[in-house]
């Protein structure tokens, strides 16, 4: 693929707001996770919980889309100074050659959750003040974003489970190599709520414990939270050494099960080729692997074998999911996020909380921070229905 | 600049159409249309014991992806794919509600698997094992749109061919009340680079500022109108005519697609 570059990037989530606290938790080797006491959740488990969401206000205008999602998506755009780089490249470009295509998994839907709890005692009906367009559908938080940031091109969400927010890079890269944009925003918001909540706890796959990937007591993910962002442009001719470019893009299907990951990782293995091809690099180039690495004993096991037989067992890999939780929707961008800025940083993140690591995956799974030159660091990302992305960042030089 | 692809083969369902070839009478206006409640066939790719917990919105997408890859004449497994719903399994997810809503809080695994967006592409790639890769759209009542540019990109691009489904069923009250989609109704291309012989036309899209064409006949207006994937019907009709053309159809508030649709010979 021709290399795109990430003009402007930020994250919020559990472990910070935006870059700066994320990068410093990173460095601690901090886990954001904590006992659930959200909503009026009763579920024994730990939850990434993202504070002061709810302090957020929207703009007046925009009251129609106001619910947990957008105002994690408003909160996290004001950090970084990430709305005035939007801002910067719709003046550049024009507002129209700007697409906006972002992942989520379940939008507002919370909104739907509190609602049903104040049906209309008689009718059913749900109350007037709820507005589905701006909450519960998947599409709201494009259409709050591309609304709040002034942008007129095309948008959509992908919503492929947990593998949503790693496919919008290959859907903005896509529409910029065919001509219809310049740039693109690119990202993933989703938020807690009832329906995940309960839902994986349903699958029996939340753990009482905080999340630990790859460790050989590994039972269950934990849930979190979050908003990252991208502002992609094509890349120059000459990147700077700093500058963080998308290389390669690799995407799959599992065609096996909808809520289990091939046990033998093969569409997670097709994923990563994929990246590779598209990036014209040998599995060698990738120093650093930032896994999807959930933390079930299935889908950790499932990857171990997809990314050795890849790369075999001598690549440095970690889950960032033990520190920020599993973010579900917005994980990919969250992890494409990290991954920059491991790049820039120089230093691959610990795989934290993990404590002693199954002995029967082969992957080489670090607990601890290591410093590294990176170069290149290769992003997993899987979700329900057996869709995967691997995404293959990289630094000039 | 443009992005285009032929068409080779076409899957059609909704009120009172049960197929392309029979839509496409009334399309052209050679037989009038009777509108009736969209008929989804249980969906025999799938082995017995899903057939029965698939909702609505499997069934539409599965329906209509397999009409237009056997007209296409080509094997699903090796297609990729671009899925575009307005809002997923609204049933499902009025089940869902309804039981966090009460005391237990107590969902099935069955219905949270199934809540996925991305839920119908899931069956499709494991019932007919397609392994390429396939994304899931969303652009609430521009989701057509999406899923249109989104293919024809990706066929522009990629330069392979490429399976466009797009779908939307109705929620139940009282998520109804706060979405109303009156029915069921889904369209699907099997999308190709360059002229098989199989290519029934071509088109080329682009983004345009034009205003839409409606459709003269009232009910099927009011169809196009009431369903975000029906917003497809203008082309849909211009490729029934079979006679060269541009249709804009409903995209953005700020911005629709016209579409080039010029018959293969």
């Amino acid at each position: 693929m021709n290399p795109l570059i990430l003009t402007s990037f930020t994250a919020t989530s559990c472990i910070g707001r935006g870059l700066a606290q994320t990068l410093d938790s990173l460095l601690a080797e901090r886990s954001g996770l904590s006992l659930c006491k959200f909503e009026t959740v009763d579920l024994d488990t730990r939850v990434g919980e993202v504070e002061g969401v709810d302090d957020q206000r929207l703009p007046a205008h925009l009251a129609r889309f106001d619910c947990r999602n957008n105002r994690l998506a408003e909160l996290a755009i004001r950090q970084d100074e990430f709305d005035r780089s939007v801002a910067e490249a719709a003046d550049r470009w024009g507002r129209r050659r700007l697409g906006v295509f972002l992942g989520t998994s379940t939008a507002g839907i919370l909104q739907t959750e509190v609602a049903y709890r104040r049906r209309d005692p008689g009718s059913g009906a749900l109350p007037a003040d709820f507005h589905y367009a701006g909450t519960h559908n998947s599409f709201s938080v494009a259409d709050y974003l591309r609304r709040r940031l002034g942008l007129e091109g095309p948008a959509a969400v992908v919503s492929c489970a947990c593998a949503s927010s790693a496919k919008v890079f290959a859907a903005a890269r896509r529409m910029m190599e065919a001509g219809l944009i310049d740039a693109a925003l690119v990202g993933g918001v989703d938020s807690l709520c009832l329906t995940t909540l309960y839902g994986f706890h349903s699958l029996q796959l939340c753990s009482r414990a905080p999340c630990r990937p790859f460790d050989v007591a590994r039972d269950g993910i934990s849930i979190g939270e979050a908003a990252a962002f991208a502002l992609l442009e094509r890349a120059p001719e000459e990147p700077g050494r700093d500058d963080v470019l998308v290389l390669g893009i690799g995407e799959s299907n599992d065609a096996y099960h909808m809520s289990a990951p091939h046990p033998e990782g093969h569409g997670a293995r097709r994923a990563m080729q994929a990246a590779l091809s598209d990036a014209g690099l040998e599995p060698a180039a990738i120093d650093y692997i930032n896994l999807h690495g959930t933390g079930t004993p299935s889908n950790d096991r499932s990857e171990s074998q997809a990314v050795t037989s890849v790369f075999g067992p001598t690549t440095p890999c970690s889950s960032t999911k033990g520190a920020t939780g599993h973010t579900l929707g917005a994980a990919g961008a969250l992890e494409a996020v990290i991954s920059a800025l491991a790049l820039r940083n120089g230093i691959i993140p610990g795989g934290v909380p993990t404590a002693n690591v199954d002995p029967t995956l082969t992957a080489l799974y670090l607990k601890k921070n290591r410093k590294a030159p990176l170069q290149r660091v290769l992003s997993n990302s899987f979700g329900f229905g057996g869709t995967n992305c691997s995404l293959i960042l990289g630094r000039n030089g | 600049m443009s992005i285009a692809a032929y068409i080779d083969g076409i899957g059609f369902l909704g009120p009172g159409f049960s197929d392309w070839p029979r839509a496409r009478e009334v399309l052209a206006g050679r037989r009038p249309y009777e509108p009736a409640p969209a008929v989804l066939p249980v969906p025999s790719l799938l082995p017995p014991t899903e057939r029965r917990r698939v909702g609505r919105v499997v069934r539409l997408a599965l329906a209509v992806a397999s009409e237009a890859a056997a007209q296409a004449g080509v094997a699903p497994a090796e297609l990729k794919s671009v899925f575009s719903s307005s809002g997923g399994d609204g049933h499902n997810c009025h089940e869902i509600c309804r039981a966090l809503a009460e005391e237990s809080r107590e969902i099935s695994p069955t219905r949270f698997a199934n809540s996925v967006h991305n839920a119908a592409a899931g069956y499709w790639s494991i019932a007919t094992g397609a392994t390429p890769a396939s994304t899931v759209l969303c652009a609430y009542d521009a989701s057509f749109g999406a899923g249109l540019l989104e293919a024809l990109a990706q066929v522009t691009v990629d330069q392979e061919p490429l399976l466009l489904i797009a779908y939307d069923t109705e929620y139940p009250e009282p998520l109804n009340s706060k979405r109303p989609i009156p029915d069921a109704f889904g369209v699907s291309f099997v999308l190709t680079p360059r002229q098989t012989t199989g290519s029934l036309t071509r088109i080329e899209a682009k983004l345009a500022g034009a205003s839409i064409d409606p459709l003269t006949d009232p009910r099927l207006e009011s169809l196009r109108v009431s369903i975000p994937a029906a917003r497809s019907l203008p082309l849909l009709r211009q490729i029934a005519l079979g006679s060269p053309g541009c249709v804009v159809l409903e995209y953005l508030d700020v911005s629709n697609i016209s579409v080039q649709v010029v018959p293969c010979a």
